[in-house]
């Protein structure tokens, strides 16, 4: 089971509710997934409109846990008061922490984050931060009171899958008992089975499964592949070799000439 | 007075956020306000008087990867 924050989950696989085709089919690929955990956002709402309230009760009645996020921000200032803003309207203290520090790759700047992590650590919200696989980056959150990681393994959107696996064997080896999420940059099934089969503890994706051609046959899908990579993380999958190794043993083999 | 309420602005009698809501026709659930960057809780929003230029951000849950 993972444990995030003191709460136990049953799924690892954490699901985004954005650019589905309709609300519908979102919801169907959150239920495809099973997924106990759907990551969430805020933005302006227009004067007589409910658009808002209309997304947040079909989120309750997916009856999942949320977690909301401070996405497009790319100031402390900015996403602080997001943070506070969310836990206002959701009613929970986990946040899912960007501070964006490039407009064309979206990654983090790592620096933003960990000073926006410690005044909201402060402030009693459990952190996820969306962060690199810097080993010296990741330190420093941990130290901010963050009790979760989450490293992207290529740019949002990318669905490149992991570009430095080095780098994220690195950070598994060196946080062992950290729950370590990999956000952003999964593309297909097979990225995320071999992230868990690295270790990670859960991964998050939006855009793989709300872009696939059909979403929750997709979620289904990944939810197989983040199962199937846990299980063989566990099962101590075997390294790969410089040499053909015969699987048949040679012993008894009978010999005609 | 005017305002600047989600980057536009705006010309509104209300004094206080809460009037303003009402005045903008905002139902009141569902949405998380700041007033010039800082938040107001849903319960400050009556007591949250407003002056010349303040900048007020009103946001609802949507959509988020």
């Amino acid at each position: 089971m993972l444990t995030l924050y003191g709460e136990t989950l049953t799924s690892r696989l954490l699901l985004g509710t954005a650019q589905y085709p309709s609300p519908a089919i979102m919801a169907e690929a959150v239920r495809a997934s099973a997924c106990d955990i759907v990551t969430v956002s805020l933005r302006r709402e227009t004067a007589g409109n409910r658009t808002g309230g209309q997304f947040w009760e079909l989120i309750r009645e997916l009856g999942v846990r949320v977690l909301p996020n401070t996405a497009g921000c790319h100031s402390v200032k900015e996403a602080v008061t997001t943070a506070q803003m969310a836990r206002e309207l959701f009613g929970t203290d986990w946040i899912k922490l960007e501070v964006i520090g490039h407009h064309d790759t979206l990654q983090p700047d790592v620096f933003g984050l960990v000073e926006a992590a410690r005044i909201l650590s402060a402030e009693g919200f459990r952190v996820f931060p969306y962060t690199t696989d810097d080993l010296v980056v990741a330190e420093r959150l941990l130290e901010a009171g963050c009790e979760v990681l989450m490293p992207w393994c290529a740019p949002i959107g990318s669905a490149r899958g992991p570009v430095n696996v080095d780098g994220l064997r690195a950070i598994r080896a060196h946080f062992p008992d950290i729950p370590l999420i990999v956000d952003a940059g999964l593309g297909r099934p097979s990225h995320a089975g071999m992230v868990m089969e690295l270790g990670f503890d859960a991964v998050l994706l939006n855009t793989a499964v709300a872009k696939a051609g059909d979403p929750a046959a997709m979620a289904a899908a990944f939810a197989g592949a983040v199962e199937a990579g846990h299980v063989a993380f566990r099962a101590g999958p075997l390294e790969p070799r410089d040499m053909a190794v015969p699987s048949t043993p040679i012993i008894g083999k009978a010999v005609f000439e | 007075m005017k305002l600047t309420v989600n980057g536009e602005e705006r010309r509104v009698t209300a004094t206080t956020l809460a009037a303003l809501l009402d005045e903008l026709d905002y139902a009141p659930d569902f949405l998380a306000t700041a007033r010039n960057g800082e938040l107001v809780r849903a319960g400050e929003r009556i007591l949250c008087t407003l002056d010349e230029g303040d900048r007020i951000e009103i946001l609802s849950p949507m959509q988020g990867g």
